[in-house]
């Protein structure tokens, strides 16, 4: 770990690359879905949001599994041909973080003054510029849906290693060394690959926890 | 209701109904508001004061109705954008941005796509205007009541709008901040000539603010009309008793002399002036500030039409006066100053002469007051 080995760096870069890709695209997704379904009402909306609320506690193990029928040579997205690829990973975490920051901004959002959403608009805003200004407003709890997610999918191994496929120099993330050195019995370098995984985590988030207590009203 | 003529006319809605859970929360056959007035509306809680505000900030949909913004009429069931743009409204709360208070006044500003070395210039004006210049740098998270209400309110006035709509801004505030802040709100509504309707439950806070005041009740306005004409001749009990009319007394016409008449209230009379008939059931509304006491027994005022005999049943202190309960026969209230409560000895249990002129008596014909 000391004398940065190229293949543990390799590793490490592309846990980062691919577990930040996947929390980037949950955030839009995320932020967006979470939004309208905090400003709207509509038929079913109970229901959605208990499915949201469900989706934060998703099984990585039962993306994985529906990610690798999906994208199965026979199923309906194996001509994709992405299986077994980074690319994969990123589709399956991005599935697992979606739900989370979905949950997080929606609840953000719905915690803001009652009233506040109509003193926007009384101030001239457009729609567009409403959900805008709202969404500043809940920047401190959405740094919160930014650390939950990147904390679920760069720690998750289960749907990793399933449509990964722990290929070396390929789709190998920290998660999946750590269980096969784990499995090999190699618990040296098992640990150092946890360290570093700890590291990233607890890394990312001091920064972000940072920004935010920075920002925290007083 | 009095109906609404006076010209010109900047904002006018006809028959507006508002429906909550399939009731009729709001319904208002017809409203004025003029260029450059103030309106209050008061009113208990729930009379629909808010609902009405943000039905005319179209920030409500409607059920049914049309509100005209001069000649065009606005569009109430998509949140007419051209309309919002003319118009603002501050809340009870100052609903403040996670932002500076420069950055909360310029919000309006920004939204409207204004150059910042304008936004800049007209910002530290309003900053100015409304006191907290000093205060541009700070997080609007750390100022205090009045300071956030006056930002929320410097925020509302920068954007120039054409009528600016307040619900019950003021109520959250301690009262001297309260004072302060609408002695400066006045100056700038007369110094902009914004035109203004105000919700709330404060008479004095009406009185000092509004050039008419609607009275409302279970979504309806019961009375509009210019503050005094409101305040002394109201319409019916409810208003008389939303306005400050302590003394509310039902009674029948005994007789009748030369405009001069008498009332023969449930343990007394009294005397009014105005054109009745014998044996017409009325209401006798006496302002509590028009009734004058004397500890002297033997006291006569001359020209007062009412003197009257009664027991202190109550004094009790409201600020600058206290008020006074007294048993004629019929219940009766009295303001008096602290100081004329000290010279006349006043205490529970005291007989005093109370003296009021008979046209200081504001009758409202019975049946017309269908509220009491």
């Amino acid at each position: 770990m000391f004398t940065l080995d190229s293949e543990v760096l390799g590793i490490t870069f592309l846990s980062l690359r691919i577990s930040g890709t996947a929390t980037f695209i949950s955030l839009l997704i995320g932020i967006t879905a979470g939004t309208v379904v905090a400003l709207t009402r509509f038929p079913g909306r109970q229901l959605i949001v208990s499915l949201i609320n469900t989706g934060m506690g998703l099984p990585p193990v039962v993306v994985g599994l529906f990610v690798t029928i999906f994208l199965w040579r026979s199923g309906p997205f194996g001509f994709l041909e992405i299986l077994y690829t980074p690319t994969a990973i990123i589709l399956a975490q991005a599935i697992i973080a979606t739900p989370i920051i979905t949950g997080i901004t929606l609840a953000a959002i719905q915690h803001l003054p009652p009233n506040l959403r109509l003193q926007i608009l009384a101030l001239g805003a457009s729609r567009i510029q409403m959900v805008w200004i709202l969404v500043k407003e809940a920047r401190l709890p959405l740094l919160a849906a930014v650390m939950a997610g990147f904390g679920g999918v760069i720690s998750e191994v289960g749907a990793s290693i399933m449509v990964g496929g722990n290929i070396k120099g390929y789709s190998r993330v920290l998660t999946t060394a750590t269980v096969m050195e784990t499995g090999r019995g190699n618990f040296d370098i098992a640990i150092a690959l946890s360290v570093i995984l700890m590291l990233l985590a607890f890394g990312i988030n001091a920064v972000l926890t940072r920004i935010q207590q920075r920002e925290r009203p007083r | 209701m009095i109906p609404e003529t006076d010209p010109p006319v900047l904002l006018r809605a006809e028959d507006i109904q508002v429906r909550r859970g399939g009731a009729n929360v709001l319904d208002i056959p017809a409203l004025a508001i003029h260029p450059g007035q103030t309106l209050a509306l008061i009113g208990p809680n729930g009379a629909g004061k808010s609902t009405l505000l943000l039905t005319l900030a179209c920030l409500l949909k409607t059920f049914r109705g049309r509100i005209f913004f001069g000649e065009r009429e606005i569009d109430t069931h998509h949140g007419d954008f051209d309309y919002r743009r003319h118009v603002t409204m501050v809340f009870q709360e100052p609903l403040l941005f996670d932002a500076t208070v420069f950055d909360n006044v310029a919000t309006g500003l920004r939204i409207r796509g204004v150059a910042q070395a304008e936004i800049e210039r007209t910002v530290s004006r309003y900053l100015g205007l409304f006191g907290i210049a000093s205060l541009a740098r700070r997080s609007a998270r750390t100022l205090s009541g009045g300071e956030a209400q006056r930002t929320s309110l410097a925020r509302a006035l920068v954007t120039k709008p054409q009528i600016v709509f307040l619900d019950e801004p003021f109520s959250s505030l301690d009262p001297p901040t309260r004072e302060g802040l609408i002695g400066d709100l006045e100056q700038i509504l007369q110094e902009t000539r914004t035109t203004a309707v105000i919700a709330t439950h404060d008479q004095p806070e009406a009185l000092r603010l509004a050039d008419r005041v609607a009275v409302m009740n279970e979504g309806r306005i019961v009375q509009i009309g210019p503050v005094t004409e409101v305040m002394n001749r109201p319409a019916n009990g409810f208003v008389a008793s939303f306005v400050g009319v302590e003394t509310v007394l039902p009674g029948q016409v005994i007789k009748t002399a030369d405009g001069v008449f008498v009332v023969a209230v449930e343990g007394g009379e009294i005397q009014a002036m105005g054109h009745v008939l014998i044996g017409e059931r009325v209401l006798c509304c006496i302002h509590p500030e028009q009734v004058v006491l004397s500890a002297d027994p033997t006291f006569s005022a001359s020209g007062a039409g009412n003197v009257l005999s009664g027991m202190i049943r109550k004094i009790t202190p409201i600020g600058l006066f206290y008020r006074v309960r007294l048993d004629c026969g019929f219940e009766l209230v009295s303001y008096v100053t602290r100081r004329s409560q000290e010279d006349l000895e006043l205490e529970e249990g005291k007989r005093v002469i109370a003296f009021f002129k008979a046209t200081s008596v504001h009758v409202i014909p019975q049946k017309e007051s269908p509220l009491l």
